[in-house]
């Protein structure tokens, strides 16, 4: 039944901007001070005040058109977006609404099957966050101004997505531009990262839309997607049992697994939209355009791609890696310092991940460095360990920063790769289990296994595995030529 | 009346001796309480103007006192002063206090000005009479029956009456010029962005100017020339230099070119006033000015595009005052739907509902085609009208107002009616070009005549010449 439809996605995001200061007027935009400290007349919205706009804004909302091939209009306008609410004081929010800073984008997604997908961006505007409202147990709502007038930009895409999964890997998509860009935190919890998604369904093969609905508050990637896909299977359910689907706002309560009716379309705001006249139009003139490109850094596309004609890595490497702006780094830190690509990827996806996932750690407090752990690769590769000694330094590196060869060096681990020494060991085990070698000599191979164990065991795991085999082979052969 | 004609006199005579500022300051608050019946005053500030009078007069003496040093200015109280009150004339700022203070009086204070208090005005400066006000209206002091004019008519009749040296208005539409003429005094609002509005509460955004009423020219080019210039604290204030207006005042020549526009001499003007303005034209005709018809073609939609844009502009400004940050908040609520419906029931008077209503109409979906972004072209078109005709002219020459001063209740019943009183104004505001008020003579009940001056923008150093002429000369 449900192959019979399909969903109809698009997603509204809100980022807000690292600009040190708001985005009309000098008050502090740092996360987590007391509320309605960073706050002054301007912001507060007291009579006669007037936004001034902070240009860092615009080089931000620039950067982010640039980065998702938007047009950069060179002219656009800002516009006062009319309602009442506590945390507006002002009784409207300054948006932008006809002439938006950027059109006309697209971002390319890669889904779990490596095909990638074009999702178109309509626009990315300019405008100011609103407070908090606090709403306690009791009666009272306080409200927290601290956030009002930090600078945002809405993302808006066409309604290109047509699964949850897609639109999550658009919403990690926008994350992974916006941290490298360095121009937002893309932290969903906390939200500095807030989305909302217009969904519709129709019936495969139907070209025209189907009403839609918009859902409000998901604030993780996984509630994205667990919405997306309980207002999907809604409105199937509504239309398989005849009914229309009304246009309306819904509210997601990630508790109860739920979206709830927030307001009809006759309840809709009409927000009279009209063009801010205490600012004038913004200029994006081809130089500043040019200026602002120029800080452009590597985007994450390109430098996945850097990744696989650069370092020969497979495209599957290539996109983990990237994903993170410091794990990319730290990744490029540790093959400054090795050769071995595969192998640098091999640990940085492995086991560095695993450990900052397990530890919930990020890689700029990750313990080992990333020289350290390129030594480590080299010195399995220069055979001074085996690579089953250096999961055993691995964790030691963890706990205390150290050059792996000291931990190697301390351990008294360093490999035995001394062709005479391990014909010692080897000598000697053989003595000891004539019976063993007697069963070997008879047709039974499983015993060779047997007598590498008591080697390894012997010299502590330190022999190097490749010169024990081939010497081991050599010896018990000529063994059977004696005993012949 | 006042021993002194203007500013450079007065410094002259408190510098000599012969005047005392603090006597000065005295005097005035004196005259002040023996008008109150004028009700030109919602707020005084003796105490703080005794006390900057006496450093100021010191600093005169020492000669490091500031251009504006012993000028007594009165504030529009839609102005804000630090730690003072700022009502907007309106109950719900009752209690209001300012914690920063407006660009435009910082700079005066800055030139050693003395703030004697804030003026009655029409509330959050929407009227053309003064009787829109919570501290009720203020009387015209030419005849007590007949309103000053507004919306700063608290303003006028604080000048007209000598209570102080200058006051400041704000021009939306007229709200300087038409009580300057009805008070017969000088009055100018500048060009949009030539003053900064930090500070001024905002009727509609893209209209406000900061002027301000003197009894002379040189006083009114000294106070426009310390409040002009860019602010870093308002984007639409112009970075263009003012030029040093009282300075220039006696460089004018005479080949200005003064144009007539039959749009503002039809219908609806008194003959009385018409009779004073061709005066005036005559005799400057006389006086070397070359004088020429112009045409203003979009004129008669002054009215209707002035009404659209700035009540939609003032339905989203007056959107703060809501009950829930500052200012009046009904007891009477039970949810935030009444908090926000009662308090702005209560506390705004019913001319301020009426725009309110008015621009959420023309803004609202549907509607804003036809309304707000019609108006807005009408706008255009009329902006370039004055740029078309300032390509020949350098001052267009009409009256201030269609009738002198008309009586207290007149008009109030008849918002249209009060509405055809800015008919000659408005037009300045849709334009962003200065206009001013010269008082040119009294109709035959004694009340005063003005005419308008109008120059294209930046051109505030035409106006103050050719007023600074008429006022030696006619």
């Amino acid at each position: 039944m449900i192959d019979k439809y399909e969903g109809v996605i698009g997603l509204e995001v809100h980022a807000q901007l690292l600009t040190d200061s708001k985005i009309f007027c000098s008050c502090s935009t740092k996360f987590g001070n007391e509320p309605n400290i960073n706050v002054c007349p301007i912001c507060l919205g007291h009579p006669g005040v007037l936004p001034v706009l902070n240009k860092k804004v615009v080089e931000f909302t620039v950067l982010m058109g640039l980065a998702t091939d938007c047009t950069i209009n060179e002219r656009s306008i800002f516009a006062r977006k009319n309602y009442f609410y506590p945390d507006l004081p002002k009784g409207y929010q300054i948006s932008q609404y006809e002439e938006p800073a950027c059109e006309f984008g697209v971002i390319e997604i890669t889904l779990p099957d490596s095909t990638k997908k074009k999702i178109g961006i309509t626009r990315i505007h300019m405008e100011e966050d609103a407070g908090k409202s606090i709403h306690d147990s009791g009666y009272s709502t306080s409200v927290d101004l601290n956030r009002c007038g930090v600078p945002l930009i809405e993302i808006v895409s066409e309604p290109d997505m047509r699964t949850s999964s897609e639109a999550y890997f658009y919403l990690s998509r926008i994350k992974q531009i916006v941290q490298y860009l360095d121009i937002c935190d893309g932290n969903m919890e906390e939200g500095s990262l807030r989305c909302d998604a217009n969904i519709s369904v129709r019936l495969r093969g139907e070209t025209r839309l189907g009403t839609k609905t918009e859902i409000k508050n998901m604030n993780s990637f996984r509630n994205v997607e667990r919405a997306i896909n309980y207002e999907i299977e809604r409105q199937i359910d509504i239309l398989e049992n005849g009914g229309n689907i009304i246009q309306e706002t819904l509210l997601w309560d990630a508790d109860k697994n739920k979206a709830f009716s927030m307001r009809s379309k006759e309840e809709a705001h009409d927000y009279r939209y009209f063009p801010e006249p205490d600012l004038f139009p913004v200029f994006v003139d081809k130089e500043w355009k040019d200026e602002i490109a120029a800080l452009l850094p590597e985007l994450p596309f390109q430098r996945r791609n850097r990744f696989i004609d650069s370092f020969n890595l497979p495209e599957y490497d290539a996109e983990i890696l990237t994903q993170y702006k410091d794990i990319a780094d730290y990744y490029e830190k540790v093959i400054s310092s090795t050769n071995d690509y595969k192998s640098a990827s091999n640990w940085v996806m492995g086991a560095v991940l695993k450990v900052m996932n397990e530890e919930k750690i990020e890689i700029k407090n990750f313990p080992i460095s990333a020289n350290h752990l390129a030594d480590l690769i080299n010195i399995i590769n220069n055979k001074t360990i085996s690579g089953k000694i250096a999961k055993e330094i691995f964790p030691e590196m963890l706990k205390e920063n150290k050059h792996p060869l000291d931990i190697v060096k301390l351990k008294n681990l360093v490999q035995i790769t001394d062709t005479t020494a391990i014909g010692i060991v080897i000598d000697n085990v053989l003595s000891k289990f004539p019976n063993e070698v007697e069963e070997f000599l008879s047709g039974k191979e499983k015993v060779f296994g047997f007598f590498i164990g008591k080697i390894m065991q012997e010299t502590k795991g330190k022999a190097n595995p490749k010169i024990v085999n081939d010497l081991l082979r050599e010896k018990i052969s000529s063994t059977k030529r004696i005993m012949e | 009346m006042l021993p002194y004609k203007c500013i450079s006199e007065k410094k002259q005579k408190i510098s000599s001796g012969e005047i005392s500022l603090k006597d000065n300051v005295i005097s005035f608050l004196n005259r002040i309480e023996d008008q109150k019946d004028l009700n030109a005053f919602n707020f005084l500030f003796p105490d703080d103007a005794l006390a900057v009078a006496a450093i100021v007069e010191d600093k005169i003496k020492k000669g490091t006192a500031g251009k504006l040093a012993g000028m007594v200015i009165a504030v529009k109280d839609v102005l804000s002063i630090k730690d003072k009150p700022l009502t907007c004339s309106s109950k719900i700022l009752k209690n209001f206090t300012s914690v920063y203070t407006a660009t435009t009086v910082q700079k005066l204070i800055d030139e050693d000005a003395v703030i004697i208090g804030k003026t009655n005005c029409d509330e959050f400066a929407m009227g053309s009479s003064n009787e829109n006000s919570a501290f009720g209206n203020a009387l015209n002091p030419i005849d007590k029956s007949r309103v000053p004019g507004g919306s700063s008519g608290g303003s006028a009749a604080a000048v007209a009456a000598r209570l102080c040296d200058v006051a400041l208005g704000t021009d939306t539409g007229g709200s300087i010029r038409q009580p300057a003429s009805f008070c017969g005094i000088y009055g100018i609002k500048p060009t949009y962005g030539r003053v900064s509005r930090y500070g001024l509460t905002a009727f509609a955004s893209s209209f406000d100017s900061v002027g301000c009423f003197a009894n002379s020219v040189e006083d009114m080019a000294s106070v426009m020339q310390v409040m002009s210039g860019r602010d870093e604290l308002d984007s639409t204030s112009s970075p263009k230099d003012v030029p040093p207006y009282p300075e220039e005042l006696n460089n004018l020549n005479k080949k200005f070119t003064i144009g007539i526009a039959e749009e503002y001499f039809g219908k609806g003007l008194s003959p009385e006033i018409k009779l004073a303005v061709e005066k005036l034209l005559g005799f400057l005709n006389d006086n070397g000015f070359n004088t020429v018809k112009v045409t203003l073609p979009y004129s008669k939609y002054t009215i209707a595009a002035y009404y659209i844009l700035t009540t939609a502009e003032a339905s989203s400004n007056l959107a703060r005052y809501d009950g829930a940050h500052y200012g009046f908040r009904s007891a009477d609520s039970s949810s935030l739907i009444d908090m926000y419906r009662n308090s702005r029931s209560e506390a705004f008077g019913s001319e301020v509902k009426r725009r309110i209503m008015l621009g959420t109409y023309v803004l609202s979906a549907g509607y804003y085609d036809a309304y707000y972004r019609k108006a807005q072209k009408v706008r255009r078109l009329i902006k370039t009208d004055f740029d078309n005709a300032f390509q020949k002219v350098d001052i267009i020459l009409t009256p201030t107002t269609p009738t002198t001063a008309f009586k207290i209740g007149e008009n109030i019943q008849d918002p249209l009616q009060m509405y055809l009183n800015d008919i000659y104004t408005t037009s300045a505001n849709l334009a962003g070009i200065p206009g001013m008020n010269v008082p040119v003579g009294i109709d035959s009940l004694g009340l005063p005549i003005g005419a308008q001056l109008l120059a294209g923008q930046f051109n505030e150093s035409k106006l103050f010449q050719v007023a600074k002429f008429i006022e030696s000369n006619f």
